[in-house]
C-alpha cells in the first residue's frame, strides 16, 4: 500500500499493556492485542466490560493509566490519518440541524484541517460514500428524518470517506434492521478485500463465526483474542461472561449453526 | 410611521437602537451554538459571573470607561466558565449543579462588591449598579462603536471556524478522533461565547443577558433544519427585538430597555413555538388531526370492506350502525363515511344503506396489501 502505512510487516493494531482507569476503579486491565491487517474483528464481552472504552482509549477519547497504541507499527498520534472512527449511533443528537450530505462530509475536515472549507471534490467524495451504502437519494435529508439503520448507514458513511486503513465500529449493528445488517456485512467485507483491517464492538455471539475472522473476548481483561475458530470455544465465552452464561446458548454460538 | 420619524429623528433612540441591533445580533448568533450544544445555563452562569468582573475592574482602576468595565467583565465570565468545566471533569458535581453553584457565588460576589463600591464617600461610584439590569438610555455613540467593532470581530471568527464549531457541537469525539483540535475549538467557541455576552452587558444587564442568548436560538431552530440558517436566523431576530424593544421602551412611558428587549425576543419565540411550519404546535396538531382523520377513514374503509367479503357481491350495502358498531370509538363511523363518499370510494344505496364501490374494494385491497395498513393516499 502507500509509504504512510509505515512498515508492512507491522500488525494493523498492537495494544501493549493498557490499563484505563475510572476514580481507581480499572475499566481495562493490563490488555495486550494484535491485530493483523487486513481482518476483520469482533469485539466480544459483557455489559461493562470496558469494549467501549477500549476503542476510545485506542483512539486516544479517553486518557489511559498506562500502554501504548501503535497503529501499523507507529505510535497512534502520528498515524491518526490511517484511522477511522463510527461512534455509538446514539453518541450524537440526531434532532441536530444538519443534512445526510453534510454528517458524512465531517468525516474529511481532518483532511482539510482547520479553516479551509470542503468544497466540490469534497461534496463529490461524501456522495460517493453514500452511494457505497445506498443512501445517495437521502443526501439532502435532514438528519432526524432518519430511521436507526439509515442513521447507521450515514455513520458509516462518515468513516469510508476518511478512506483509513484502520476502522473502529463501536456497535454498528446495534438496532438496525435486517436489511441494514446485511449491507454492513457486505461493507465489512468489502474493506476486508481492500486490505482494510476492522474492529468491531459486537452483541450478538450467534454471528461472530459467520462475519468476522479474529475475535478479542474481553472483560475487563482479555480473556483471549485469535482466529474466531480457535479462540471462541465455550470455554472461554464461560470465562468471559462468567456467572451471567445461563442467558445465553454459549454452546450453540460456540458451536456455530 | 411615528415610531420611524422618531427613530430618524431622536438621536439617542437611534444610538440606543443600534447597540441593540448589535448585540441582539451577535448573542442570537452565538447562542444558537450554546442552545445545540446544551449550554444554555453556561451562558446564564458566564453573565453572572460578570457581574464580580465590572466591580473589580472599576475597584482597581478607578475608571468606568466601559471598555475597562467589559474587559472586568469578560475575564470573570471566562474564569467562570472554565471553573464550571474543570468542577464537572474533576469532581462528582454534575453539570447543572455547577452552574447553579457558579452562578449564585460569583452573582453573590458581586452584589457584596456592588454594595461597598456604593458605601464609598467619593461621588464617582454611582451608576455601577446599571449594570444588573442595563441602562440602554446611557449608551453613547462611541459605545456603540466599540461594540459593533467587537461584534465583528467575533461573527468574523465564528465564519472563519464554521466547521470546527459545527463539528465540535454535533460531534466531538468523533472530531478529536481526527486529530481536528476540538479543545481549541471549544476553547474559541467559549471565549466568542463571553464576548458576545459581554457586550450587552451596558444596555441589557447581567441577570437578563443570557435570555437573549437562548431566546432568538430557540426561535430560530423552529423554523429551519439548516445550522447556517439557523444562526443568521437567530441574529436577525436577536436584532429585531434588540430594535423592538428599544423604540417600544422609549415611546411607552420610558419603560427600562433591557427587560422590553427581552419581552420582545419571548413574544418571537412564543409565536415561533406555535406557528413555525413542521416543528410548531399548532402544524402538529393539525397534522395528527388529519392523520387521525384517515386511520380512522380507512379503518371504516376495511371495516366495509371486511363486511362485504362475507356476501357474494363485493359492493353488498350494509346499515351505518353495524359500521358503528365496529367502529373505535363506537359511534364514530358517521363522519369518516362522509369523507369516504367524498373521495368517491362508498356510496349510498337507495336504502339508505353504504355500498363500497370499485374504487373502493381496490383500496381496501391496497390497505391490506401495505405492510403499514397505511400508505401515503390520500
Amino acid at each position: 500500500m502507500n509509504d504512510a502505512t509505515g512498515s508492512p510487516r507491522a500488525p494493523a493494531i498492537e495494544v501493549r499493556d493498557l490499563t484505563v482507569a475510572y476514580r481507581e476503579h480499572p475499566v481495562l486491565w493490563d490488555i495486550d492485542l494484535v491485530v493483523p491487517p487486513g481482518v476483520l474483528m469482533a469485539v466480544v464481552g459483557p455489559n461493562g466490560a470496558g469494549k467501549t472504552t477500549l476503542i476510545k482509549a485506542i483512539l486516544g477519547l479517553v486518557r489511559p493509566a498506562a500502554g501504548d497504541v501503535l497503529i501499523h507499527g507507529r505510535p497512534y498520534g502520528e498515524q491518526r490519518r490511517l484511522v477511522g472512527y463510527v461512534p455509538q449511533r446514539g453518541s450524537v443528537d440526531w434532532d441536530f440541524p444538519t443534512s445526510v450530505l453534510d454528517v458524512v462530509t465531517m468525516g474529511l475536515y481532518g483532511r482539510l484541517g482547520w479553516f479551509r472549507r470542503p468544497g466540490r471534490d469534497e461534496r463529490r467524495l461524501a456522495l460517493d460514500a453514500l452511494e457505497q451504502v445506498s443512501m445517495a437519494d437521502f443526501a439532502d435529508r435532514q438528519i432526524s428524518q432518519l430511521s436507526g439503520g439509515q442513521q447507521q448507514r450515514v455513520f458509516l458513511a462518515r468513516a469510508l470517506v476518511q478512506d483509513a486503513q484502520v476502522y473502529f465500529m463501536d456497535e454498528p449493528f446495534q438496532g438496525v434492521d435486517a436489511t441494514t445488517e446485511k449491507a454492513i456485512v457486505a461493507l465489512l467485507r468489502d474493506l476486508r478485500a481492500r486490505g482494510r483491517t476492522v474492529l468491531v464492538v459486537h452483541h450478538d455471539l450467534q454471528t461472530v463465526r459467520e462475519y468476522f475472522d479474529e475475535v478479542l473476548l474481553l472483560n475487563v481483561r482479555r480473556v483471549a483474542s485469535g482466529p474466531v475458530p480457535q479462540v471462541f470455544t465455550e470455554d472461554n465465552l464461560r470465562l468471559t461472561y462468567g456467572g451471567r452464561v445461563a442467558f445465553l446458548d454459549v454452546a450453540s454460538a460456540a458451536g456455530g449453526t | 410611521m411615528d415610531i420611524l420619524q422618531q427613530l430618524a429623528s431622536d438621536y439617542t433612540l437611534r444610538t440606543v437602537a443600534a447597540g441593540a441591533a448589535v448585540l441582539g445580533l451577535t448573542s442570537g448568533a452565538l447562542g444558537s451554538f450554546a442552545v445545540l450544544r446544551r449550554q444554555s445555563l453556561l451562558g446564564d452562569a458566564m453573565s453572572h459571573a460578570a457581574l464580580p468582573g465590572i466591580a473589580l475592574a472599576f475597584l482597581l482602576t478607578g475608571s468606568k470607561a466601559p471598555l475597562v468595565l467589559v474587559l472586568g467583565a469578560a475575564l470573570a465570565g471566562w474564569l467562570g466558565a472554565l471553573l464550571v468545566l474543570s468542577v464537572t471533569r474533576s469532581s462528582r458535581v454534575r453539570m447543572d449543579s455547577a452552574l447553579g453553584l457558579l452562578l449564585s457565588v460569583f452573582f453573590g460576589f458581586g452584589l457584596v462588591l456592588l454594595t461597598i463600591i456604593q458605601r464609598r464617600p467619593d461621588a464617582n461610584q454611582a451608576g455601577l449598579e446599571s449594570y444588573l439590569f442595563g441602562q440602554a438610555a446611557a449608551l453613547l455613540a462611541g459605545d456603540v462603536l466599540l461594540m459593533t467593532a467587537i461584534a465583528l470581530v467575533t461573527l468574523f471568527l465564528l465564519l472563519a471556524a464554521w466547521k470546527e464549531c459545527k463539528l465540535l457541537a454535533f460531534d466531538r469525539e468523533f472530531g478529536e478522533s481526527m486529530g481536528l483540535g476540538m479543545r481549541k475549538a471549544d476553547l474559541l467557541l467559549t471565549t466568542l461565547l463571553v464576548v458576545s455576552i459581554v457586550i450587552g452587558l451596558q444596555t441589557v444587564g447581567v441577570v437578563l443577558m443570557s435570555a437573549l442568548l437562548i431566546t432568538p436560538a430557540a426561535a430560530a431552530r423552529q423554523w429551519t433544519d439548516r445550522l447556517s440558517t439557523m444562526v443568521v436566523l437567530a441574529g436577525v431576530f436577536g436584532a429585531l427585538s434588540g430594535v423592538t424593544g428599544a423604540v417600544l421602551s422609549a415611546t411607552a412611558n420610558r419603560l427600562p430597555t433591557g427587560p422590553v428587549i427581552v419581552l420582545c425576543a419571548g413574544a418571537m419565540v412564543a409565536l415561533s413555538l406555535l406557528a413555525a411550519p413542521r416543528r410548531g404546535v399548532v402544524w402538529q396538531r393539525l397534522r395528527e388531526f388529519r392523520s387521525g382523520r384517515r386511520l380512522r377513514m380507512d379503518a371504516v374503509l376495511l371495516d366495509l370492506y371486511a363486511l362485504s367479503a362475507q356476501h357474494e357481491v363485493p359492493g353488498h350495502p350494509h346499515d351505518r350502525r353495524v359500521l358503528d358498531m365496529m367502529a373505535r370509538p363506537t359511534g364514530a363511523a358517521k363522519r369518516s363515511l362522509r369523507f369516504l363518499l367524498e373521495r368517491g370510494y362508498v356510496v349510498r344505496t337507495a336504502s339508505r344503506e353504504w355500498a363500497l364501490t370499485e374504487a373502493g374494494t381496490e383500496r381496501a385491497r391496497e390497505l391490506l396489501r401495505s405492510p403499514r395498513g397505511g400508505g401515503s393516499g390520500s
